[in-house]
């Protein structure tokens, strides 16, 4: 797909981007149910994703099917993701980062979450040629751009005529 | 698909939130005459009243034809979302729940409709919440006024009955360093005329039932928030950043992040209020928002042609609007409203209160009614009706005083306008 040179994300690549996208790995998330991570990766295996849980404090568990690992190198073979999602604070982003752009060479892009900024690591990921996406979140982003958030009278900023977008 | 952020407004009051039915096709946006939704599943509906997926439960919180309305005004708006409600007096309850509790403040322009301010002034003691009205042009009284209780300020854009423009950026910058959200009531101006978000304001809102719906037909609200505001920076908004017990200790903005604001108002607003907008309401004000755009071109032009003929007429004292040169706030319309003033003002009859009286009552174009933003001229004596209820120093900081009327100027032939008011004038003061 286009890779944008910085982190505005067309809407027409969003959704490219989460279209073609089948594996996420998240990094950070939590096993509480209240978490906001948690609210993500529940709603992006029921959306069809294969979601990878990473978090060292959970290796084992399972989590919507799929066992947590405690880092990005113990990720099974088979289940390299398109998209790291980093539920990480700024300042443990690039080692992240980097980590997942020696790992997994077909990597799509870095996701950092909502109020995540690390302009130093996205700048790294870009240079690989690997979308990086900053203070974002990919629920909020497929909801809004595949018609759910519209349920709720949110801004959706899609405008169409077709019955199929 | 194409980004629908470059759109411009005449696109965007049209097709903003709407799609073809996806099941019929319809082009028009159908009334989902419903009360509730079916499940797909047990874990479905589960997840559904945990907020953890968006969709439709019960139509007291969200209804299809209704969410169209609430994308089409949040986008005009250029915010994040929008909830709609059954009146614009519901709107503003339901934006200030989520910030107030007993013994708390809304600082609040005193050049408010009348309503508003019996509804500030008295009815919401009853919640223990107070409001402490400011006159918004001595800045260093509205900054002084804020307290350690106070929770937001509140102002119109341009106010009811007309005639003054807010300096909205002003009071954004007050509201900025005390930590505090910027409510903009943007009923008289709509999202055509006024932007307040541009301006700084956190949240909007508006009685639909006027200019956006035009037609007189339905009463409705909205609330739009901008998503920009911090709701966690300091412990002043526990509804929004600590644990909701209703929701397992769920905490809204830390969960929806900008998206907080609105899914309360949803999840708690609209749960425990209950002052839902109703499909058919929503259908109405979908039907009137296409044609904004050319209104309230039509709307400033006819105000500006009617203002200038009343304010040279020797029968009229004086004509507060906004619009004519020389008004105190005419400079604030580049920077405000760079689309017009409006088409609200008022003006004062020479022979006082009796005089309006029979002004009134001699229209034949013009009707005697307690609404605006109608596609039909309205008139009202404000301080014998909609401004009845505030004492004598609130009418005249309303400006509401006994030898005013107000008008709504409508869509009609100018020409006629003036004739109307011209018959009625001479038999007003003969």
């Amino acid at each position: 797909m286009d890779l944008p040179a910085n982190d505005e994300l067309s809407d027409y690549q969003y959704r490219q981007l989460l279209t073609k996208t089948k594996c996420f790995a998240c990094v950070g998330v939590s096993a509480n149910p209240l978490r906001p991570s948690y609210f993500v990766i529940r709603y992006l295996a029921l959306a069809g994703y294969r979601v990878i849980p990473v978090n060292p404090a959970h290796a084992g568990k399972t989590l919507f099917g799929e066992q947590v690992v405690a880092d990005l190198a113990s990720i099974p073979k088979g289940a390299e993701p398109d998209i790291v999602d980093i539920f990480r604070r700024p300042k443990e982003v690039p080692a992240i980062v980097e980590e997942a752009l020696s790992l997994f060479p077909n990597l799509i892009a870095v996701w950092m979450q909502i109020g995540i900024k690390c302009p130093e690591a996205a700048t790294l990921a870009r240079s690989k040629n690997v979308i990086a996406i900053q203070d974002r979140c990919p629920k909020i982003e497929r909801q809004r751009l595949f018609g759910e958030l519209r349920m709720a009278g949110f801004n959706t900023r899609v405008i169409s005529s077709r019955l199929k977008i | 698909m194409s980004d629908g952020t470059s759109y411009g407004f005449d696109t965007l009051q049209i097709h903003a939130g709407a799609r073809p039915d996806s099941d019929t096709g319809a082009r028009q946006t159908p009334i989902y005459q419903t009360t509730a939704y079916v499940f797909r599943s047990a874990d479905h509906a589960a997840a559904l009243f945990n907020l953890q997926e968006v969709g439709y439960i019960y139509s007291r919180l969200t209804n299809p034809t209704v969410a169209v309305l609430a994308e089409r005004i949040s986008t005009l708006e250029g915010g994040i979302g929008g909830v709609c409600c059954s009146s614009g007096h519901a709107a503003q309850i339901m934006a200030l729940f989520p910030l107030m509790g007993p013994g708390l403040n809304v600082v609040s322009s005193n050049r408010l409709y009348g309503g508003t301010v019996t509804q500030f002034g008295r009815t919401i003691h009853r919640f223990g919440w107070s409001a402490k009205f400011v006159d918004t042009e001595n800045l260093e009284e509205v900054d002084a006024a804020v307290d350690e209780n106070t929770r937001a300020l509140f102002c119109e854009s341009i106010a009811n009955p007309g005639g003054y423009i807010t300096d909205i950026e002003a009071l954004a910058k007050i509201a900025d360093k005390h930590g505090l959200p910027l409510i903009v009531d943007n009923t008289s101006a709509t999202p055509f005329l006024c932007k307040p978000i541009d301006h700084g304001a956190t949240l909007i809102v508006h009685s639909t039932t006027k200019y956006l719906t035009g037609n007189g037909t339905v009463t409705g609200g909205a609330i739009v928030d901008s998503g920009i505001f911090d709701w966690s920076a300091n412990d002043k908004f526990p509804s929004l950043s600590q644990p909701e017990p209703a929701y397992h200790g769920l905490k809204f903005h830390e969960t929806f992040g900008p998206l907080a604001y609105m899914f309360h108002g949803i999840a708690v607003g609209l749960r425990d209020l209950g002052m839902t907008m109703n499909p058919q309401a929503a259908h109405y004000t979908l039907l009137g928002i296409e044609t904004l755009s050319l209104r309230m071109k039509k709307h400033v032009e006819n105000a500006e042609k009617v203002a200038a003929w009343l304010e040279k007429d020797p029968r009229v004292e004086s004509v507060t609007y906004a619009g004519l040169p020389s008004s105190p706030y005419y400079d604030r319309i580049a920077t405000v409203c760079p689309k017009g003033a409006g088409a609200l003002f008022t003006f004062a009859v020479k022979g006082g209160y009796e005089a309006c009286v029979k002004l009134v009552d001699s229209l034949e174009i013009f009707s005697h009614v307690a609404n605006l933003g109608d596609t039909r001229s309205l008139i009202i004596h404000s301080a014998s009706t909609t401004h009845r209820q505030l004492t004598p120093d609130q009418q005249r900081a309303a400006g509401a005083d006994p030898n005013v009327v107000r008008v709504s100027i409508g869509i009609e032939d100018p020409d006629d306008l003036i004739a109307d008011l011209d018959k009625a004038l001479t038999a007003a003061t003969s």
